[in-house]
């Protein structure tokens, strides 16, 4: 009896370190990592292109098509002696609820060693919070919610900035332009929308400008789904700001546009925080009447005329896929550039080791294809190096225009009145 | 505040109060005619709205040289709906009636989608372009327009419903349909008028709409609400009930809207209606 036990168990040890052995010769030539998009459902359009972006990280990496020089992780895994990437996708279809079952499925069933995700922030939410009970770092490369590096977990990193940063380039530009301007916009006029995302801006707008001494002379929080903004466009006009800051939707900045044009309202300054200002049916449907707002952004087309790099990279991604670079696939681009640098400094697949490396990474900015200082994490975990642009409409089409190294275009300045046009 | 500011918010309020009531008078109509409440209504606008714009897009056609046959155009979209949907649960209890204009709603919206993607069009340029500055206040062209519209819309179906043999025994089978059916009148023929009158109404609210409002296939939703708002505070079914009271919910929108601030303007809007329920429960002008 004890004998059959015995051997039993004897099976059993040869057949898990087998097993071990087997996942361990896989794991040194092919480097498995987790990727969750929303490849079905409503957002499945850019899923695809974010996807697109990480494959040509990958083919990169892995040597595939010819490294553009310069680029961080162009070498290669050198020290994981010509192991490979390979990339597994999960779709969460903007489910919160999926995401979470697909970082599950990716790290007990594929055993991947990192994971990738999620675009939409309350996915990439649930998602991590898998991927830290597991133990298995987690890098999102381009969800924004700012609450998302504030829970204090220990394997997730971002490498995005949030939006918090970007409401703080709003201000930082404003000092710009008073400098090169030599003008005082001293009052503003906040205007969004009054869901989670408006409210957040609002309240820290609110808080940045008591602190740098800006004035608000008016707070609009207003319904995004609105049949008139009337009203709301009578009051901004009479406490007239220099500068108008606003967060809106598509449906809603159209309707604020043409509402600014009938009441005759066309402050100095109109600064947007992306969104419908930057969505591409925006000018579509406004033509030249979008002409001189600004809006902040995380990337454009046009960073490639001052960086050689970005159109290199941009060029690969037309011949690869037929589309250039946009500002969300740019940043999960971006993201598995660093990942493959982490893995390769960490010279393992431990997933221990992976976030040591990812924690200590440090890359130049000129090395990646992002308007960014770098990427270095803080003690939370977020890139402390990332920071936004801001473009500005100028006939008919989007242009960097601040930071000033990476300007493309001088601004224009004061927005020039409806009937001056 | 100067005097300026206060008479420009309420020519605002005044311009989109119109086209409220505009847009709600066919919802009133056909409520008055036949007790059934159409939650598709706000689809037929889009639908005047999408007409509109294809016209314009297509054929560079003016959505408001196109205003007759949109409206043509709905008026037979009303008819079918009527024939197809709403002539065989008239007898059916009101709820099976609420969900059938409920279902035909959530179709239309989900067939627009389908059809013309969920994106946000506009039409860039009509004839009634541009701004009108009178003495230092200053609307749109477009508004104006659309509220002229409003005004001549309403004013017609008044002429017709009471100067007109039609529109008297479509008012006769509104009061009593069976005492209509034995003096002769045809209360089938009368009820799908009502629709194509109702969704014709809708239709030319598009139009005049899509010559500054974007177009996509949920707008029904933005002006729905209001329109509901429109029809109880006029009185259920009084076509110039719900007139007075568009022009009423504008200008509270607009005017609660700048002197209280925005935050509140559905708000306001919305404890008027309480009040008027609370007083007068038929609405502004409804039967008893």
């Amino acid at each position: 009896m004890t004998r059959t036990c015995l051997r039993f168990l004897k099976a059993g040890a040869v057949a898990v370190i087998a097993l071990l052995t087997g996942t361990q010769a896989k794991a040194a030539d092919e480097i498995r990592i987790g990727l969750i998009y929303p490849l079905t459902g409503a957002a499945a359009s850019t899923g695809l292109e974010l996807k697109a972006a990480a494959e040509l990280a990958a083919a990169i990496t892995n040597g595939e098509i010819p490294a553009p020089p310069g680029l961080a992780a162009a070498a290669g895994l050198p020290n994981l002696k010509g192991a490979k990437l390979k990339l597994i996708f999960g779709d969460h279809q903007g489910n919160p609820q999926v995401g979470a079952t697909e970082a599950e499925r990716l790290i007990t069933q594929e055993k991947v060693v990192a994971l990738v995700g999620c675009y939409f922030s309350n996915v990439t939410a649930t998602a991590s919070q898998v991927a830290e009970r597991y133990g298995v770092p987690f890098l999102n490369p381009e969800s924004s919610s700012a609450t998302l590096t504030q829970r204090g977990f220990k394997w997730f990193f971002r490498t995005t900035p949030h939006d918090d940063l970007f409401v703080a380039n709003f201000f930082e530009f404003l000092k710009d332009v008073e400098k090169k301007k030599n003008v005082q916009l001293r009052t503003l006029g906040l205007f969004n929308e009054n869901t989670l995302w408006g409210g957040e801006t609002t309240k820290l707008e609110v808080k940045l400008a008591d602190e740098q001494k800006y004035q608000v002379v008016e707070k609009i929080l207003y319904p995004a789904k609105s049949t008139q903004l009337t009203s709301e466009v009578q009051r901004l006009k009479a406490a007239n700001p220099q500068v108008l800051m606003q967060s809106s939707y598509l449906g809603d900045a159209i309707l604020a546009m043409k509402s600014y044009k009938e009441l005759g309202f066309a402050p100095p300054m109109l600064l947007a925080n992306d969104a419908g200002f930057s969505d591409s049916e925006f000018l579509k449907t406004l033509g030249h009447d979008g002409d001189y707002i600004l809006s902040r952004e995380v990337w454009a087309l046009d960073l490639a005329e001052r960086n050689p790099l970005i159109k290199r990279v941009n060029d690969l991604m037309i011949e690869r896929n037929k589309i250039s670079f946009t500002g969300n696939s740019s940043r999960t681009f971006t993201g598995l550039v660093v990942l493959a640098d982490a893995i390769n400094r960490a010279a393992s697949t431990d997933p221990e080791a992976i976030r040591k490396a990812l924690s200590e990474t440090n890359i130049a900015g000129n090395q990646i294809i992002m308007p960014w200082k770098g990427v270095k994490f803080d003690a939370t975990n977020q890139n402390e190096l990332g920071q936004g642009i801001i473009v500005q409409v100028q006939d008919g089409k989007y242009v960097t225009v601040w930071p000033f190294e990476l300007a493309t275009k001088d601004i224009v300045y004061p927005m020039p009145a409806w009937d001056k046009r | 505040m100067t005097f300026n500011i206060v008479l420009q918010v309420v020519v605002s309020g005044l311009l989109i109060g119109l086209i409220y009531a505009l847009v709600a008078v066919g919802l009133s109509l056909i409520f008055g005619v036949m007790d059934i409440v159409n939650f598709a209504h706000g689809e037929f606008l889009m639908l005047g709205m999408y007409a509109s714009f294809w016209g314009f897009s297509l054929f560079a056609f003016d959505p408001i040289f196109t205003l007759p046959l949109t409206a043509l155009l709905l008026f037979a979209v009303g008819v079918v709906v009527y024939r197809t949907v709403i002539q065989r649960i008239l007898t059916a209890p009101m709820l099976s009636q609420i969900f059938a204009t409920f279902g035909l709603m959530i179709l239309l919206r989900g067939v627009a989608q389908f059809l013309w993607r969920p994106d946000h069009r506009l039409v860039n340029h009509t004839i009634v372009d541009g701004n009108v500055v009178l003495g230092g206040i200053q609307f749109g062209l477009p508004q104006l327009v659309a509220a002229i519209g409003a005004v001549l819309v309403t004013g017609g179906l008044w002429f017709f419903l009471h100067r007109t043999r039609l529109g008297t025994a479509l008012e006769a089978t509104a009061i009593d349909k069976e005492a209509a059916t034995l003096m002769g009148i045809d209360a089938q023929r009368m009820f799908a008028l009502a629709w194509g009158i109702g969704a014709g109404c809708a239709g030319i609210a598009g139009a005049l709409l899509t010559t500054f409002f974007p177009i996509f296939p949920e707008v029904g939703a933005d002006f729905i609400l209001t329109s509901f708002v429109v029809v109880v505070l006029g009185g259920f079914g009084s076509v110039v009930g719900a007139f007075y009271a568009g022009i009423l919910v504008g200008l509270i929108e607009v005017c609660g809207g700048f002197f209280v601030g925005p935050a509140y303007k559905t708000a306001i809007v919305l404890s008027v209606l309480l009040l008027v329920l609370l007083v007068r429960p038929r609405g502004l002008m409804g039967r008893a």
